[in-house]
């Protein structure tokens, strides 16, 4: 059996059963905005940035929220779709203080890109001089900054559908709709769990990761792909990296977390550019530690697990490791534990 | 007074421990139904008058929800409150037919009675200060609500004694009135017979053998013993009967796509949201004689195969709740509803939800998200309730009108009702005539009757000294029309024809009094408020609106605000979600078309022709 088809722009497109309006465009290579839609999330199609001509509907639709159908005809380009999503933009710039300059979203905010796009000045009208926004800055992670919130609700989706963390809601009616965590408390006395997913999730400056602030902007930056140090998951990330320096980590979006990190992933990574860092091994003389090479704390090592094991018999050692290091790490632990010393107290700290 | 501990479920929860165990008792009555969240906290909010932090705690954990959703649906509805407010809640409606009637100096006498602004509480805690979205009490305008009781056509002298009852202790209970506004009794009827309020302010509304005694539930016992489901669909067909929720659509027709549909369970609802401005025919028919809604509701249920009924009515209804729940209370007892109706094989239970103040909740699909507990955000259609509706369960909702009309369709037959009526709209239709007219009312008529007629004959036309100036069709979303319009029969497709829309049937009739500017600010008011948020267009735009025409009002108008509202208010039509932001626009763009010199007037000379507005 043939795919279904419909028909974008003029160019009849074969579907797969199931794509939406915007999936399909995108398999045929036609861009269409979106600034609400976000991946492996329900689409609410709300934002209404992605609006399309369909013919027979009586108004616009929204491309990432209607199911393709064989024999639609669809217009992603006209004037008509261009005067709504201009409008919509607008209204979004309005909305709050769009002060590009400083924003740290700069270069990397889907809104301004938007703008750029479809050439939107600054609109004629807007709040008032002085208007004032929802702030939050009182926990060492996220800053919540509404001047710059367009209400697309994905740091909602992202912490509802992706993490099932249920920790944020849109809140309110009307104009005065707002994201709101229980009890409209900040992030901090809230059942926030501090993943920073929403983060990630928003397209604006909206939501920020509050140690990457001022650090450096999305040109200036390395992408470096690794895995999280943390635990046995392996999720993978992205280090931002500047001049050398870890400014930022963002979830990559592969196997196993598409994306996703914990709070650990993501914000504490500090430990890296410690000045305090281990970086050498250190061995205790007389009560005080002082630096040694690998050479000679490997031999003290071995030399003090030797005679004890002579001296109490090998059942009085025990290994205790890591789910930082890999599971190839981990078995070479075991196996060392059980071969060369000859004990089964072997344990992991998954286990607590 | 005992000091405050811990609640078991959660115990950073601190509360006294009587407020600890009522709301435990009513969470148990309330866990395991369909979204049982919005009941609950309507319930808890009862226990101190609102609902703190401590009490949603409880009550996300108790109904395994996040402390997010609970105050995000909660926060949804104008009704729910978390911070402490006064005994009484005085709610003054501020809809346009209130406001062209006076609402605004009532608040202001209000607000020197109380000595508190609006929002604020006395400090006594005895009265708080609100407004309202339109009450439907637009028959006794200007109009206000404290707690559950309305009061009508006030004037300075009767909010003082309103307010000095109250301080004596002496308000009413609202269950022992007899209606919430006026005796239907006392309108003049239209000519001929009555299907619709054949019964109102003659029956006793709680006593069931009244309606029995009027051939009530004559037409159910013939539907489920001599019928099958599908030959009451084709009789309601034949009918011709279109919905009265305002949209018009076959009712037949809509049940036609439910009924073969293999899902089970399905769902029937009754639209009782009755939010549309001007609009209060729905209370008439559920005060007056809420057997005949549920009937019709009943047969609904056994025409598409659904064994669930909701009745979902507005929060500011409590008497018409009152009864609904009496009513529904008798037919079960009597075996009306049930197991095995009649002794036929089909059973069929109804359940009553209260709204909690959001006008956008009548519409279909996000009545059924706040059925669900949730915040009243529309759905995306397709697909259609009558496909996936309540919990994913195919849901056919039918307005309260729309279902008083069945027991007389079943009973005299689908071709008897169409020749009732214009051939565009069969059947009797239930108007209002409301606003700056001499006597306010409501009416049954079969449609057809002109627009003219309703305003002149049952309205009594406009107040002497006055002429008319405009007429606002359908409700807040309605176009506005002259009168050009008057010779118009009512019905859907000839008041469309005329650029207008029958919507609820209400139709808002303003003198030279009027200022358009005005009017259109506070009908601007009323979608600003309403929206639901959830998309950018009506969110933002709803918004300008209201800003645009705040400041025309002010004389504070801007060159090319006049381009700019036809810009909004295309990408609203075009572009928003749900038909309340696409409609939004239709009475300014309406005002554009008519009155436009008024308009350019308040901008350009920064002058209100007809001297409402306050240029100061
Ligand atoms: C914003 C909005 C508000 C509405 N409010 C009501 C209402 O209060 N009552 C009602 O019956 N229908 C209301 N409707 C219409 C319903 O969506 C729906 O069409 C109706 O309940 C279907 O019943 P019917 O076919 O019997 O008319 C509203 C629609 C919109 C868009
Ligand atoms: S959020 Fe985007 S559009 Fe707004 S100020 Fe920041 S960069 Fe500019
Ligand atoms: S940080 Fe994580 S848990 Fe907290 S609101 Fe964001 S997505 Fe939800
Ligand atoms: S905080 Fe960001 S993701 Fe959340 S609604 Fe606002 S702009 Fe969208
Ligand atoms: S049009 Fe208005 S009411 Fe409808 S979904 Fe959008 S914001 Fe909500």
């Amino acid at each position: 059996m043939s795919a279904p088809r419909m028909t974008i722009n003029g160019v009849p497109v074969e579907f797969s059963p199931g794509q939406t309006i915007l999936e399909a465009a995108q398999s045929a290579g036609v861009s269409i905005p979106t600034l609400c839609h976000y991946p492996d999330t329900r689409p609410t199609g709300a934002c209404r940035v992605c609006v399309v001509e369909l013919e027979g509907a009586r108004s616009l639709v929204p491309a990432c929220a209607t199911y393709s159908a064989p024999g639609q005809v669809v217009h992603t380009d006209t004037e008509r779709v261009d005067a709504a999503r201009r409008m919509v933009l607008e209204l979004m710039l309005a909305s709050g203080n769009h002060n590009c300059l400083i924003c740290e979203a700069g270069g990397d905010c889907e809104l301004q890109a938007l703008a750029y796009r479809y050439q939107i000045d600054p609109p004629a009208f807007g709040k008032p001089p002085g208007t004032t926004y929802y702030y939050e800055d009182n926990n060492s992670m996220i800053i919540r900054d509404f001047s710059r919130c367009i209400q697309c609700a994905r740091c909602v989706k992202a912490c509802t559908d992706r993490q099932v963390n249920l920790a944020i809601a849109v809140g309110y009616r009307g104009a005065e709709t707002t994201i709101v965590a229980a009890g409209d408390q900040p992030y901090i006395d809230s059942e926030c769990v501090f993943c920073g997913e929403c983060v990630q999730a928003c397209p604006t400056g909206a939501l920020l990761d509050k140690h990457a602030r001022f650090l450096g902007r999305v040109w200036e930056r390395q992408k470096v792909r690794s895995t999280c140090p943390y635990c046995g998951v392996g999720c993978q990330i992205d280090l931002q990296v500047k001049e050398g320096r870890i400014i930022q980590v963002t979830g990559a979006d592969a196997v196993p977390n598409r994306g996703r990190l914990c709070v650990k992933g993501r914000f504490g990574w500090h430990f890296v550019h410690h000045p305090e860092r281990l970086k050498t091994p250190l061995i205790k003389e007389n009560g005080s530690l002082r630096k040694a090479d690998w050479e000679e704390a490997l031999n003290l090592v071995a030399t003090r697990f030797a005679e004890l094991k002579d001296r109490e018999g090998p059942d009085k050692i025990g290994g205790w490791c890591s789910a930082r290091i890999t599971n190839e790490e981990n078995y070479l632990m075991q196996k060392f534990m059980r071969a060369v010393l000859g004990t089964n107290h072997v344990d992991h700290c998954a286990r607590l | 007074m005992k000091p405050l501990g811990p609640c078991e479920s959660v115990p950073t929860a601190q509360m006294r421990q009587e407020v600890c165990d009522s709301l435990q008792a009513l969470i148990s009555r309330h866990r395991g139904r369909i979204g049982a969240l919005l009941p609950t906290l309507q319930d808890a909010q009862r226990i101190l008058g609102h609902i703190p932090l401590e009490m949603q705690q409880v009550i996300a954990a108790e109904l395994k929800l996040s402390g997010s959703q609970v105050f995000g649906a909660m926060s949804f509805y104008s009704m729910l409150a978390w911070q402490p407010r006064g005994q009484y809640i005085i709610r003054v409606c501020g809809s346009p037919c209130c406001h062209l009637n006076g609402a605004a100096a009532l608040l202001e006498l209000l607000q020197e009675e109380l000595g508190v602004p609006l929002g604020g509480t006395t400090a006594d805690r005895l009265f708080t200060l609100e407004t309202s979205a339109c009450l439907g009490a637009c028959e006794v305008s200007p109009a206000m609500q404290v707690n559950e009781v309305v009061y009508g056509r006030l004037t300075p002298g009767r909010v003082r004694e309103v307010l000095s009852d109250y301080r004596a202790g002496q308000g009413p209970d609202y269950r022992d009135l007899p209606y919430s506004t006026c005796d239907f009794r006392e309108f003049r009827r239209a000519p001929g017979e009555s299907l619709l309020l054949e019964n109102v302010g003659l029956i006793d509304p709680l006593n069931l053998e009244d309606y029995l005694k009027r051939g009530g539930y004559t037409a159910l016992e013939k539907a489920l013993t001599s019928m099958t489901p599908e030959a009451v669909i084709e009789e309601v067909k034949l009918s011709g009967l279109r919905g009265r929720g305002g949209a018009g659509f076959p009712t037949g027709l809509k049940w036609s796509f439910t009924r073969p549909l293999p899902a089970s369970p399905k769902y029937v609802v009754c639209n009782a949201d009755e939010g549309e401005p001007g609009t209060v025919k729905d209370r008439y028919l559920m005060e007056g004689d809420p057997h005949k809604v549920l009937e019709g509701l009943i047969i609904a249920a056994y025409a598409v195969g659904a064994a669930h009924g909701f009745i979902y009515c507005r929060g500011e209804y409590y008497l018409s709740r009152h009864r609904l729940q009496h009513a529904i209370d008798q037919a079960r007892e009597r075996g009306f509803l049930g197991k095995r109706l009649l002794g036929t094989d089909f059973s069929c239970t109804v359940e009553l939800r209260s709204g909690a103040g959001s006008y956008v909740c009548g519409e279909e699909t996000a009545l059924i998200e706040s059925l669900e507990g949730k915040r009243g955000f529309p759905r995306l259609k397709p697909p259609f309730p009558g496909v996936v509706g309540v919990q994913g369960q195919p849901t056919v909702v039918n307005n309260v009108e729309t279902l008083a009309n069945l027991p007389a369709i079943i009973n005299r037959g689908g071709a008897w009702y169409r020749e009732i009526g214009t051939p565009d709209t069969p059947g009797a239709k239930i108007f209002q005539v409301m606003g700056q007219v001499r006597t306010p009312q409501v009416l049954e008529a079969p449609t057809g009757m002109t627009l003219g007629d309703l305003i002149q004959v049952y309205g009594g036309g406009v107040r002497p000294g006055r002429t008319l100036k405009m007429i606002q069709t359908g409700g807040a979303s309605g176009s506005l029309v002259t009168r050009a319009a008057l010779k118009t029969p009512l019905d859907f497709g000839s008041l469309e024809a005329a650029g207008g829309a029958l919507g609820s049937g209400t139709m808002l009739v303003m003198d030279d009094s009027t200022c358009v500017v005005d009017f259109l600010r506070c009908v601007a008011a009323f979608f600003a408020h309403e929206s639901c948020g959830q998309c950018t267009p009506c969110r933002e735009g709803a918004a300008w609106i209201l800003e645009v025409f705040t400041r025309l009002s002010r004389g504070e108008g801007r060159e090319g605000d006049l381009d700019f509202l036809l810009r909004l208010a295309d990408t609203l039509k075009d572009a928003s979600l749900c038909p309340l932001g696409q409609s939004a626009p239709v009475p300014l763009l309406s005002a554009i078309k008519h009155f436009r010199p008024e308009i350019e007037a308040h901008l350009k000379d920064k002058t209100c022709p007809a001297g409402v507005c306050r240029f100061d």
